[in-house]
Parts: structure tokens; sequence; C-alpha cells
């Protein structure tokens, strides 16, 4: 079953990249920027199943795409691989610092400080007015190992580098979920004393998981700015840490495949929402929201196990 | 745990659907006919940048193209739509991420194909749709955006701004303080710190330092944007002896400072110089002390030169609305006739027929036209962006009309206030404002 979904995750993800050149451009463009979130929102995942809603995710993601953007400002180099890998450290040096702190508290104080945290990135962003404030600044194009597609293609070679990190991250993610370490955050959630008594320390199970969450937005936000072709304060603000809350309780923290199809059917629903209301559109969001938590209280990823379950039902001898 | 979850969830969804109750505005799309335009219009439909800007705008865009698809504009715009064709409306909301502004602005042009995009107000979004819409080769004309950085970064083909950008906002104000008070020697300064604010203070003071160099600069005061309290900063300002206080503060923040300030008679002793100031007077009425600076973010508004296309337009808004209209559908109207313009220009090259994209860029280039606000001249950037004059006037609410008023209005020629076409705004602040005919 668990070697099933990999392979059946791999032919998703390449069937995916086959068909993108078939695709509408808007799709092509919709659909990056909701698998660069989706990174995020694997993040927030991790968290979740522990117990911890982060409410400052966009800390990392801000920063991600920021050190994407500094090095197209301040130095020659533009190689998509190197930069997002420089958003990736970058971010999980950050999440590793303020994990000494944030790992500490659970509950209402860990969603306040973090997103305490990435308010205090947001202040210190709209006061450095050489980055250009509140307008933000351009993000140089980048370019594949010297190739350097222009228009169209770029996009579609953007789709298909998010794609990329999204297949990896999803393969590692789940193998950590397997993993012992991964296996103890439902325990963590339901009874932090007992785990420790399992000789385990939680303090320092939290803080590897924010920095892994942490590396994950930093991924996301990197190739999210790269997409987007400009970064602006407003991706470490609250609402943006509030978004990616939103999409992971549609998703629900159920499984990984989850974070990606709830990515996208949040960003399709919001682009309907836009077009049919152009000026009631957060009302469709919030009902669709209300709606989920209503009927399906573990998000679309248990439409899924629930079909398995019957399914598994109505096959038993 | 669950339990906190759960809750946690419930006041996140509640408050995303309760938000957006607050906004209302009603949605409408024009008749189609045969071979309509199709133009996307992007206002900011929901959020704190709505009431203010957004919904003034969109109202602009909604009064003037039907007007337009009607024929029933005066002359020279007396053509049904652009060029016998009427014009469909795609409204979007420019609230949400500058991901979010970029993505509908790929689905406008590339899903539902539209003719041209007008829109923008916030700087941030025009500088992130710029690159996309060359990319796209999409006609985009911006209406309200003031960051001149868009066309003073690089020069553009696609995008052009008929409306001027915030550098006259500054340079008129100094201007018209230094035509009131001509022996200033100390002035202070409150701008919110965000973009709009910092750009609005340096070319303030920049100004400042050219016109009258003997002026210096007292308070500096910089709070945060939506701060919405200011007792530590008029306390601070209390303190001062400025004879002037510059602020580009607009909406909640403005009216704010101005009710928290005029309780404690900051006023009387320095005269407020609102930049923005126009797109609040319908709201203050008499709490706005008589004596303050207004400005339009250029000859809009009150401040619009005595016409017929302005009196046309201000007519069929009130009839509509129930208000004058402000700034924001100033700057739309404009915006929409100098794409009226060009559209034309380029249809009339071909007898009539539909342009391309294209023939609609060469033909907009470096066109002068009239608007409600007065000439448009389109100088800057390559033709791109348009300057036109500015004016600022003096606050004073009449008791017996029971309506606000704008009196001492003083009009600066676009040459006076506006950088020329080869030198940045802060180059030509900097090198002293060389050039500027007054």
């Amino acid at each position: 079953m668990r070697m099933g979904s990999t392979v059946l995750g791999a032919l998703a993800f390449a069937a995916l990249a086959a068909i993108a050149p078939l695709l509408p451009p808007w799709l092509i463009s919709l659909a990056t920027i909701a698998f660069a979130n989706a990174l995020v929102v694997l993040g927030l995942i991790i968290l979740w199943r522990t117990g911890l809603v982060p409410f400052g995710q966009a800390l990392f993601y801000a920063i991600g795409a920021y050190a994407v953007a500094l090095i197209g400002r301040y130095t020659p180099i533009r190689d998509v691989f190197f930069v997002v890998f420089v958003g990736a450290v970058a971010a999980g040096i950050v999440a590793y610092l303020i994990g000494f702190l944030l790992a500490r508290y659970r509950e209402i104080f860990f969603a306040m400080l973090s997103l305490a945290m990435s308010m205090i990135l947001y202040g210190i962003l709209v006061k450095t007015e050489t980055l250009g404030s509140t307008d933000g600044f351009h993000v140089e194009a980048g370019s594949f190992l010297g190739w350097r597609p222009q228009g169209g293609t770029r996009n579609l070679a953007i789709f298909w580098l998010v794609l990329a990190y999204c297949a990896i991250a999803a393969w590692l993610v789940a193998y950590y979920f397997r993993s012992v370490a991964g296996s103890l955050t439902h325990p963590i959630r339901d009874n932090e004393i007992r785990v420790e008594f399992l000789g385990v320390s939680v303090d320092r199970l939290i803080h590897l998981k924010l920095v892994v969450s942490g590396v994950l937005a930093g991924i996301g936000g990197a190739l999210a700015a790269l997409a987007v072709q400009h970064v602006d304060p407003a991706m470490s603000y609250w609402t943006t840490s509030g978004g990616f809350v939103f999409v992971t309780i549609l998703a629900g923290a159920g499984s990984v495949a989850a974070a990606f199809v709830g990515s996208l059917l949040f960003e399709l629903v919001r682009s309907i929402a836009v077009t049919l209301v152009p000026g009631e559109w957060q009302m469709i969001l919030g009902t669709a929201l209300l709606l989920t938590i209503l009927f399906l209280p573990e998000g679309l990823g248990s439409l899924v196990s629930r079909l398995r379950q019957r399914w598994r039902r109505g096959t038993a001898p | 745990m669950k339990r906190f979850h759960g809750t946690f969830v419930f006041a996140l969804a509640a408050g995303l659907t309760f938000g957006s109750v607050a906004v209302a505005a009603a949605q409408q799309t024009a008749a189609p006919a045969a071979p309509p335009v199709k133009l996307g219009i992007v206002s900011f439909l929901s959020g704190p940048a709505a009431s203010p800007f957004g919904v003034p705008g969109r109202n602009g865009a909604e009064i003037v193209i039907e007007a337009l698809n009607s024929g029933k504009a005066p002359a020279p715009y007396d053509k049904v739509g652009l060029a016998g064709s009427k014009i469909e409306i795609k409204w979007v909301d420019e609230a949400g991420s500058t991901a979010q502004v970029v993505t509908e602005f790929r689905n406008l042009v590339q899903r539902d194909q539209v003719d041209a995009v007008v829109g923008y107000i916030s700087s941030g979004s025009c500088l992130a749709v710029t690159p996309v819409a060359e990319e796209l080769k999409a006609l985009t004309v911006y209406f309200d955006c003031g960051t001149p950085r868009i066309f003073e970064e690089k020069p553009r083909k696609y995008v052009f701004r008929p409306s001027s950008h915030a550098t006259k906002d500054s340079t008129g104000a100094a201007r018209y303080l230094l035509a009131k008070k001509k022996d200033i020697t100390l002035f202070s300064g409150i701008n919110q710190n965000y973009a709009w604010g910092q750009d609005s203070w340096k070319d303030f003071v920049g100004a400042m330092g050219v016109l009258a160099p003997k002026a210096k600069v007292d308070k500096e005061l910089m709070p945060k944007l939506f701060q919405g309290e200011y007792g530590a900063e008029i306390s601070t300002l209390l303190t001062s002896k400025s004879q002037a206080l510059h602020s580009s503060f607009w909406d909640g923040d403005l009216e704010s400072f101005i009710i928290q300030s005029g309780a404690r008679g900051l006023q009387k002793r320095m005269p407020f110089i609102g930049t923005t100031a126009e797109s609040s007077i319908g709201r203050l009425r008499d709490k706005m002390p008589d004596g303050t600076i207004i400005g339009a973010r250029g000859p809009h508004g009150p401040l619009a030169p005595d016409n017929a296309l302005n009196k046309w337009f201000r007519s069929i808004y009130m009839d509509r609305y129930g208000t004058a209209p402000t700034y924001p559908s100033y700057q739309m109207a404009l915006s929409i006739l100098g794409l009226k313009v060009a559209w034309e220009k380029a249809a009339a090259k071909k007898g009539g027929a539909k342009p391309t994209t294209d023939e609609v860029v060469a033909a907009f280039e470096g066109i002068e036209y009239d608007s409600p606000s007065g000439n448009v001249k389109m100088a800057l950037g390559g033709g791109h962006q348009g300057i036109q004059a500015t004016a600022y006037g003096t606050y004073r609410f009449n008791k017996q009309k029971n309506e606000p008023e704008v009196i001492d209005v003083i009009r600066f020629n676009a040459e006076c206030v506006n950088p020329p076409s080869d030198k940045t705004s802060e180059e030509w602040i900097k090198a002293g404002m060389p050039g500027a005919k007054c």
C-alpha cells in the first residue's frame, strides 16, 4: 500500500509535467503559485499533526522569497537551483534560531509567538526604503543551468521546476512521517508526558519539525518569488500565514497528497470566485471553509481515506 | 488540544466570511453588442483601500463607460464605446497578495482575452504587473498608483499611465505653501511609514530645500500604517514651533489624525497640508479645520477646472451615486478617455476597423487630450506617462450652505511641478528642479 502511494504520487507528478504544455498558460501560472504554496502547507501539516498551528509561517516564506530577490539584485547569480537552495537554507537557519524560543510553547502561545515573529520581519521590511518598502521590488528572471527561457517557455520551465521540488518534498515528507520521529507526531499531540517517558525530548522533536517546515516554506517562497517576479513585505504579513492555515484546514493534515490537491483547489475556487462575484469573493471562500469544517472536519484528504475504508469493508470476506 | 484547533479554525472561518460582508458593491456588466471591446477593470473592491479609492475608481469607470456605450458623452467623446464598439467590462478585485494580483492579471489577458486592462491603485501592484504586461504584450493602463519608478526604471512598451505620478503632489504642496507663507522657517511632517509616505515626505523636503533653502525640518514623524491613534505624535508636534505640517495620510488615518489633533488645537498652531485630503472632506465636513491646505493628487474633485467635461462628469456621477466624485474617480475617467482617444486614433488609421494592440500602443504614445480634470499630456517615459497641471487650495466649511468649500485655489502648470522627460523625479529635485516653467 505504502509503496503503492509513492508510485501513484510519482505517476501523478509525471503526468502533470507531461500534459503541462497542452494546458492553457493562465492555468499553468495559477498552478505554479498553488504548488509553490503547497510546499508551505506541507510544512504546516508536519506541525499540525503535533497539534501546533503556526500563524507565522509567512516569515519563512518571505525569507525564502527575499533571499532569491536579493541575490538577483546584488549579485550576477541567476541560477534557479542555487537561489532556491539559498532561500531554503536562509529560512532553515532562521527557523533553527527562533526554534529555541518557539519549541517551548504550545497551543495559542505557539500560534501567537510565531505570528509575532513574522510581523517583526514585516515591520523591518516596511521600514526598509532601499528595498522599496511596501512597494517591494522586481525579481530577476532565473536561468536553468545556463538556459534562459523567455515568455511562455519560462513559465512552463518554472512550473516544471516547482513540480520537481514538490515531488521530492512530498516523497521526503511521506518518508519522514513513516520514521520514528515522524510517527511520534500524534502521540505528542495526545500526551506529551508519555512521549517524554519513552525517552524522547519533545522540545527537540518540535524544534526539528519547525526547521523542516521552515525549510519547506523557504523553498515555497523562493519558487513563488521566481514565478511572480516581484517580492513585497505583504509576503510576511499575517494574512499570508492565515491563507496557508486556511488551505491546511481545507486539505486536512491526513495525507501528503492533500496539501497539493487542497492548494490547487483553493487557488481555483478563489480565481473563480473573483470572476463570479468580484466584490464579495471572500464570502465564497469563507463559506467553502465553513462547509469543510462542518462536513469534513478532517479536510478533503479524509474523503480518500473514507472511501478507502468503505471499499475495504465492502470487499472484506 | 483538539478543541483548541476547532475553535481557532472556526474563528478564522468566521472572520473570513463576515469580514467580506462589510464590503458591498453592486456588480453590473454592460450589455454586450456586436463586436464589443473587452476591458478588464481592476480596483480595490474589498479591504481598507476600497472605500477611499477602490469604489470611487470603480464607480468612475462604470459611469463613464455607460455614458460612452450610450454615446451620450459630450464631444469629442460622443462616439459610441471605443470607435463604435461597445465596451464590455470585466471587474476584478485588486485585494489580495501580489501573487494573486499577478495571477488575476494573467487570467484577464490569457483566459478572458480582454483587449486592454485598466486599473491598479497600489504601487506594488503596478510594479509587479508591469513586467507581466510586457511579457504578454497586453495593453495596460494604470489609473491611480503613484510611484514614479514604473517608467523611470526602464522604458516600457505596453504600459501607460495618463494620471501623473506622485512627484507633483509634493512639489505642488511645497509651491502652494510658499505662495501662502513666504517667510516660513520651520516645518514638520507626519507620514505613514510605507512606500507612499516615505516617498511623499522625501520629495516634499527636497522641494522645500530647493524653493526655500532657509526653511528647516523640525519634527519628522513616521508612524506605522493604520496606526489610528496619534496621541504621542500630537504631543510631540505641540512642542514644535513649526509653521506648517505636511502629511500624505489618507482615509482612516487622515480622519483619525484630524479629529484627534483638532481636539487638541494643533491646527491653530500650524496649518495641515494634506496631499490627499480631498478624498476625505465629504466625510469630515466641519471637523476638518478651516485653513487646512487641500490636495487631490492633481486637479481633481473641487480643484478640477471649470469646464464642460468636468460639469458633465460631476453631474452624471452625482445623479448616480449621490456624492461628489473624488480624485480616484477623476483619475479613472481620464484613464478611460485616454484609452478611447488612442483607440480611435488607431481605428481611424485603419478606416474604422478594430485596431491591434500594437497599433493602439503606437497611437497612445505622446498624445494630448482633454479630460474632466483638464489637459493631459503623455510627455514622460517615452510618451507613456502623462503629466497634468496640479492645484492646491485652502479648506473652509461653509456653514450657510452646509457644505465644504475649497478656496484660494492656485494652479501650477504641468511643466512647473513635473520633472522633464530626461530626468527621474529624484534627480530632478536633487538638481534643484531645473527647467520648471511656472
